[in-house]
């Protein structure tokens, strides 16, 4: 095992991804991310792969188009700004079905927002990220050591599936240092059948392409899709459950609300409170097995979100509205604090009237 | 040791992110469980900068020290803003040479060091950051000094070699203030 070494969250991302063979990075630069750019910019000519800025995130997308469409592992990264420039590459992504990683370390939002950290692009990551019927694969780290692991998981699942995947970080995440093992280096290079890589004459050419005229066909390539997408809610659902098992009250939360939560929930215990936590890993898939059992046993359910309230729409769908679902949020790149939530926490045991 | 939050605040420039990096790379050779965020906003850039550590025999749940147990505030608009913060019974150690007010908190341990003066006597004055550094690992029981200078060998790369030295120097006139 290789030894623990401190990382910010966003080097930890770019370091996992160069060991998972990714060797082409395009990007603009945008604060909370940039050092997954300047890691790259450093790193990549030195292992004789691709660092290229980009002059806009619209032209980075496009180039991720390109490479993912010759089977090679590609990735680019951006903040809540930057990424929704990125839609209309994302789409055809997903279009064509092509396998890259796209890692957005969520900023303040609408607009051009604010710099500070943010979980408000859940809907536009977990609902498609783009215009037509598609989804990506959803990761959430909650620590630096995730932020290296997903990123490998994520390059593996897209491939596997031939979905792109996202990390949605945000800008706590991507900022702060802690201790991180980093994956082991893989020597990547797979063949693809689908890959467009030159035939040499010897094979019928493969074409990369998301326009369909004929909408029965289109129909039909998209129905396809989601029985894939089927197997994927099957297979890949990851949540963390904490202090679960004898819980009265449930606290939903992702990423750094997640960290702040646990806080919270001890603290809770302390006072003889009954509560848990179940944090999803993946956010499409979303995890609705845990939250159905959950429903069964617990009084109520808290979403702490740094938004105006996104995830809180899964959760209540996950339990079919069988139980109270309560928001406690900040917005705008502020975040909860843990007293914050504890306060939520004894409001929903009943002890503040 | 439970978990200790610690709030590194200054000027940008002054070594804060810095100083709380050397702190939280001890905390990793000592095996602890820790975590290290930076205020990376428009503050950073000319303004007031600080960075959080925290530093734990458990793992370290939000990583944002928002009532220190121990505060380093290196310029004034720190102190004024963060003492208030501070958990009873916690420690503030204070640049006296650029803060000239005493802490008013009664229920907190005060420490003044006048690091940048010390600096500018020992003929480097970029280093008050580790001198107060240095009088915090005195003071508290977050980390040990003994090997403080293969930490510093994690932040400094072997090209600066000399860096290190003088550092290790800072930290140690801290410590014996």
């Amino acid at each position: 095992m290789s030894e623990k070494v401190l990382m910010k969250g966003n080097e930890a991302i770019a370091e996992a991804a160069i060991r998972a063979g990714c060797r082409h990075y395009f990007g603009y630069p945008i604060t909370p991310q940039t050092e997954i750019a300047a890691y790259m910019a450093k790193r990549m000519p030195k292992i004789g792969g691709c660092f290229l800025q980009a002059e806009s995130e619209i032209s980075a997308i496009n180039m991720v188009y390109g490479v993912a469409g010759t089977g090679y592992r590609v990735m680019t990264s951006s903040s809540s700004p930057g990424i929704s420039l990125k839609g209309e590459g994302i789409s055809y992504l997903a279009g064509a079905d092509l396998p890259a990683l796209i890692v957005n370390v969520q900023r303040g939002g609408p607009g051009l927002g604010g710099i500070q950290p943010s979980q408000a692009d859940y809907f536009q990551a977990t609902k498609g990220g783009g215009h037509g019927d598609f989804h990506l694969i959803v990761m959430a780290p909650a620590s630096v050591q995730e932020m290296a692991d997903m990123t490998a998981k994520c390059f593996d699942l897209s491939d596997k599936y031939r979905v792109p995947a996202m990390i949605l970080a945000d800008g706590t995440m991507g900022q702060m240092m802690e201790p991180v093992v980093l994956p082991e280096p893989v020597d990547y290079c797979k063949e693809k059948d689908w890959a467009v890589t030159g035939t040499k004459g010897k094979r019928k050419h493969n074409i990369i392409n998301s326009l369909y005229l004929k909408p029965e066909e289109l129909e039909k390539i998209n129905f396809e899709r989601f029985e894939r997408y089927k197997v994927i809610e099957e297979n890949e659902c990851l949540y963390e459950e904490f202090m679960m098992e004898d819980a009265e009250i449930c606290v939903v939360a992702f990423g750094i609300a997640s960290r702040v939560s646990k806080n919270a929930i001890v603290a809770a215990r302390e006072q003889g409170i009954k509560v848990g936590m179940i944090r999803p890993i993946t956010l499409w898939p979303f995890p609705k097995k845990p939250f159905r059992a959950a429903a069964d046993k617990v009084k109520a359910f808290i979403s702490v979100e740094l938004s105006m309230g996104q995830m809180i729409e899964d959760v209540l769908l996950a339990t079919e509205c069988r139980k109270p679902v309560t928001l406690c949020n900040r917005s705008g790149g502020m975040i909860p604090s843990p007293e914050q939530v504890l306060e939520a926490i004894k409001n929903a045991a009943g002890g503040n009237k | 040791m439970k978990t200790v939050g610690i709030l590194i605040a200054g000027f940008g420039g002054q070594g804060v992110l810095f100083a709380g990096k050397c702190l939280a790379y001890k905390g990793l050779d000592e095996g602890k469980q820790l975590s290290w965020l930076p205020s990376y906003g428009p503050e950073m850039r000319g303004g007031t900068a600080n960075c959080s550590v925290i530093i734990s025999d458990t793992p370290v749940g939000s990583p944002i020290v928002s009532n220190p147990d121990i505060l380093t505030a290196m310029n004034l608009p720190s102190l004024d803003k963060y003492e208030n913060d501070t958990v009873p019974g916690g420690k503030i150690f204070v640049d006296s040479t650029l803060i000239s007010r005493k802490v008013e908190r009664t229920d907190v341990d005060a420490y003044y060091i006048p690091a940048t003066q010390m600096a500018k006597d020992l003929g480097f004055p970029n280093l008050a950051n580790m001198i107060l550094l240095g009088k915090m690992i005195k003071e508290s029981d977050i980390v040990s000094l003994d090997g403080m200078r293969e930490a510093l060998g994690h932040v400094i790369p072997p090209r600066k070699a000399d860096m290190l030295e003088v550092n290790m120097k800072a930290i140690e006139a801290g410590y014996n203030y």
